[in-house]
């Protein structure tokens, strides 16, 4: 027993954190009230205890389920969620007060949808750490994960443009105008887990059999098979829901898992000459054929000078949006105007797509950056969960899910800031609407899942009747006994 | 596997990276030029979140701010409208401001650290209060009088410009620049309505954006024999010196012929009375006399040539800009005296060119005992609460004169008024002085009409004046302008209506 105990579970620390996160986020709440209101109200921290106890319920679902967890991936994550939903709010606020109607119902608005859909989502989180003990379980399913993922991810392709297309970009699925969701946010998840499992078990042809060119080693042209197709989908979804972002998504957590898996840096190279290649002829059709690479170019063009006042006042697909929002970013400077002072509500989608710009003018670069530091303590925590995990399995989805995490950040802000063209990417846990939500919530709780077996003691017993089975550890599905590089 | 994963974490933090530095460079470097830019709406939405400070003068809200219930909370008006325009200016909702709306914009948006007081309780009661108060001079009823007798003229002129000061402290009294504007729709919050009104007011050949009485200069007739006078009783002169006078003077190609045949046909005349007559050929002998450099020297004396002067503020030193009088270079190409020009310029003809502002001046370095006080317009800073952060206190500008000087000229001017061109003028129980001008300028124009002057009641000076018309059709042009004057400084001690 003695040498059980010796491992920390480190929940506690989790609850503090928690804690200190929902005291963060009641104090931006407080902000916002003061600078809106000009006074706080009495009730101020209802939200961020109301989101503080849905979070405190995950907290205890986790000590039950997977003790041994990452004690920092919650915490980060719920600040994130926290703030969002309070910003949401702020923006509700500045709403009422402007058609002079009394402060909006902590249920009501957008910010009270978002605390259903974060209410969803947790629940959604806790049911996949009850039902999935052991991640090797879901390799069970993977071929069927595989085909969901491609299906989810292609819907808004084939859909008409009626059923999937806002501002431009047709990664919807609209049921009438009630509410719509993002298929290809479920699809990123579903698409992990099959390649991990598909490469897990292929990686020793594609990683052994090879042809040396110039020093590097390419894979046999058969073996490219997959590869192609990968890329084949993720350029077909490019023109056809005319988004970058969502075809570099894709393409980038399969180039990620399939390096990783064959720890091949040629993959990498073929993967990265493949899409920007792709994207340039995408680019130069755009400009000589039209059709529909025409709109990729427009966005190619907006974002080579967002400022050209042709740009900004132009029919459709104009620089505006991403004009108002830096506007937004250099009103706020490095401070910010305060939550609450600034005029986010000037950016179109601010609840959206455009929520991180929003936000930047109230708390200026160094809020940004203590948010952007937050993105990467969850992504590398994901990264260190891979490392540690001892299974290839369990790696390839940890470092996958991770890694696909940071790319949605980064192809989202790189969008909002102009480094890349924008595309139409939700900012995960910060916007609104539950599709992203819920799926980046499945996604960090099947990195509390892994990282939990990653630090569980190797022949630990469960301390608890609840705790995970006492079965021997699950074999990954169909595969022979692993032999794992150290 | 774990090499590939950690460099799959470097790769996403050279990612990160990059957003690092593009936000730094987007909030950081490039944040001014964003915040700044006329299609970023939210510094306005800021500036115009609470109530900005009100202008006033004499208890009447001159610029004031009414709640519009929209995303800018406060529109910006003018209840006077175009009577104080060329004092307030306007203030725009992009662009700069104008006038006092812009030399006292850190007082009236709240910036300045005068106000530091209020931004700290603010911050503890949870208001926002407004801007800083500004209180003018100027003294209502006399600026009422004057825009009501200058746009109701009885010669019909359509531009001209009147300023009185208040001779001891410099205080602006009245100022007004015919024609005027209306403010109103200049700082419309529908930039499409203000580039209209500002487009067709900018291509209005009168001008009405022009302040006349500061930064317009014309020849000021015979205004300028104040300053050949001053000259002449400073290097040996006194009121009774008989100078050498008659119907014509021909000096180099420049002929010389009084107003009228009556005027001063003697071949001598006295220096008083050469004034109360304006005669023309006395005063182009004694500037020739005096010679160049004494009548520009004095001129300089009463602040011709100041490129530098602003009247708004004293303490900041920011105002309207007040365009310099000049009196030309009186030489010929050699560098050496054209007395053809001198004898033209003791008229105030040929390249003398004089504001409105400084013909005031010089009336109030008279009644003042020869010493010009700084003119001002802003009499008082007020915080939000209206407690009092500044007051201005008069300062001397210059002292072109010495008392006894000033003295002979009080007495010269007075007998102007009393005996001479400039009876118009006359308050009943007042002591009234001062000066006509009858201005040429182009061959076949209407002259321009001057008068400056000065007033005591009870034996203290309480306002020196200039009025300026424009091109007054039908004879005796300075008249008028005579008339007005009387009216504006009666009005300055709240006598009179109109």
């Amino acid at each position: 027993m003695s040498r059980i105990r010796q491992w920390k579970t480190r929940r506690n620390a989790e609850l503090g954190l928690l804690a200190f996160a929902m005291v963060l986020v009641a104090v931006f709440s407080a902000t916002v009230e003061a600078n809106q209101y000009d006074k706080i109200n009495a009730n101020f921290w209802v939200p961020a205890a109301l989101i503080g106890g849905l979070f405190l319920g995950l907290h205890i679902v986790v000590r039950f389920t997977a003790p041994y967890a990452d004690p920092v991936l919650l915490p980060a994550v719920a600040l994130i969620n926290g703030i969002g939903v309070a910003f949401l709010r702020r923006l509700d606020i500045a709403r009422a007060i402007a058609r002079d109607l009394p402060e909006p119902g902590f249920f009501a608005e957008t910010s009270g949808r978002q605390l259903a859909w974060t209410l969803m989502s947790l629940v959604l989180a806790a049911v996949l750490l009850t039902v999935v003990r052991d991640h090797k379980i879901i390799s069970r399913y993977a071929y069927t994960l595989g085909l969901i993922g491609i299906v989810l991810m292609m819907i808004p392709a084939v859909l008409p443009g009626k059923y999937s297309e806002v501002n431009g970009a047709k990664i919807w699925i609209k049921f009438g105008s009630a509410f719509s969701i993002q298929p290809g946010e479920f699809a990123k998840i579903a698409l992990v887990s099959f390649f991990a499992y598909y490469l897990v078990r292929k990686r020793e042809v594609l990683s052994l059999a090879s042809r040396r060119v110039l020093g590097i080693d390419f894979p046999r042209g058969r073996d490219l098979g997959p590869v192609l197709t990968v890329w084949l989908f993720s350029v077909l979804v490019l023109v056809f829901e005319k988004d970058l972002g969502t075809a570099l998504l894709y393409f980038g957590l399969f180039v990620v898992t399939l390096y990783v898996a064959t720890e091949r840096s040629s993959w990498l190279i073929i993967g990265l000459l493949l899409f920007f290649g792709g994207v340039y002829v995408a680019y130069l059709l755009g400009s000589v054929v039209g059709g529909p690479f025409a709109n990729f170019y427009d966005r190619a063009a907006v974002w080579l000078d967002p400022f050209a006042q042709s740009n900004y006042e132009r029919e459709s697909g104009s620089s505006y949006q991403l004009v108002q929002g830096l506007f937004g970013l250099g009103t706020g400077g490095l401070f910010g105007t305060g939550p609450g002072a600034g005029s986010p509500s000037k950016v179109p989608e601010v609840r959206n797509d455009f929520i991180f710009a929003g936000l930047g003018e109230e708390i200026g670069l160094f809020g940004l950056i203590a948010l952007l530091v937050l993105y990467l303590l969850i992504v590398e925590r994901g990264l260190h969960a891979a490392l540690a995990v001892r299974d290839s399995f369990g790696k390839l989805v940890a470092g996958g899910l991770a890694f696909t995490l940071g790319l949605q950040v980064f192809v989202i802000l790189g969008g909002i800031t102009g480094l890349i063209p924008l595309t139409g990417q939700t900012t995960p846990f910060l916007s609104a609407g539950g599709s992203s939500l819920m799926a980046n919530w499945m996604l960090v709780a099947m990195l509390l899942r892994i990282s939990d077996a990653a630090r569980r003691p190797q022949n630990a017993v469960p301390e608890r009747a609840g705790g995970a089975p006492k079965k021997a550890p699950t074999q990954l599905h169909g595969a022979m006994t692993e032999v794992i590089k150290p | 596997m774990n090499g590939p994963l950690r460099r799959s974490g470097v790769v996403i933090m050279v990612l990160f990276g990059a957003i690092f530095v593009k936000l730094n460079w987007i909030q950081a470097y490039k944040a001014d030029e964003y915040r700044t830019d006329d299609r970023n709406q939210r510094v306005q939405i800021a500036e115009y979140d609470r109530p900005r400070g009100v202008i006033e003068a004499g208890g009447v809200p001159l610029a004031e701010n009414t709640e519009t219930g929209g995303e800018l909370k406060y529109q910006r008006t003018y209840p006077k409208k175009e009577v104080y325009a060329p004092v307030l200016g306007y203030k725009p909702l992009s662009g700069v401001a104008v006038g006092i709306e812009s030399a006292e914009n850190d007082i009236l948006s709240g910036a300045s650290d005068k106000l530091f007081a209020d931004r700290l309780s603010d911050m503890f009661t949870g208001d926002s209060s407004s801007g800083g108060n500004i209180v003018l001079s100027l003294i209502p009823r006399a600026q009422e009088v004057a825009w009501k007798q200058m746009t109701n003229n009885e010669r019909g002129v359509t531009r001209g410009a009147a300023v009185a000061i208040d001779p001891s402290t410099g205080a602006v009294q009245a100022l007004v620049s015919m024609p005027s504007y209306d403010p109103n729709p200049l700082a419309s919050h529908d930039s499409k309505v203000a580039s209209a009104a500002y487009n067709e007011l900018n291509n209005d050949k009168s001008q009405p954006l022009l302040n006349r009485a500061v930064a317009n200069t014309l020849p000021p007739g015979s205004v300028f024999k104040v300053i050949v006078s001053a000259a002449a009783l400073e290097n040996g002169y006194n009121l009774d010196t008989e100078i050498p006078a008659g119907a014509v003077y021909q000096e180099g190609g420049a002929t010389i012929r009084n107003s009228e045949d009556e005027v001063c046909p003697g071949s001598q005349i006295t220096l008083k009375e050469a004034l109360t007559t304006s005669c023309n050929t006395g005063y182009s002998k004694l500037g020739v006399k005096l010679g160049r450099d004494k009548v520009i020297d004095k001129a300089k004396d009463f602040g011709f040539e100041d490129e530098s002067l602003k009247v708004g503020d004293l303490e900041s030193g920011k105002g309207l800009t007040v365009a310099a009088s000049r009196t030309g270079t009186i030489a010929n190409k050699d560098g050496s005296v054209d007395k053809a020009a001198l004898a033209q310029s003791s008229l105030g003809q040929r390249d003398v060119r004089m504001t409105p502002l400084e013909g005031a001046m010089i009336a109030a370095t008279v009644a003042n005992g020869g010493k010009q006080m700084r003119p001002y317009l802003v009499q008082q800073q007020l915080d939000s609460s209206r407690g009092t952060i500044y007051t201005a206190a008069p300062k001397a500008l210059r002292e072109p004169i010495s008392s006894s000087t000033a003295n002979g000229l009080r007495e010269m001017m007075v007998s102007v008024v009393t005996d001479g061109t400039g009876k118009n003028a006359k308050i009943s129980g007042w002591e009234v002085g001062g000066k006509t001008g009858t201005a040429q300028n182009t061959a076949d124009g209407d002259p321009h009409g001057w008068f400056v002057g000065f007033a005591y009641k009870d034996g203290k000076a309480v306002s020196a004046v200039c009025v300026m018309l424009e091109n007054v059709p039908g004879g005796h042009a300075s008249a008028e302008a005579a008339r007005i004057a009387g009216l504006i400084m009666k009005a300055t001690a709240a006598q009179g209506g109109n």
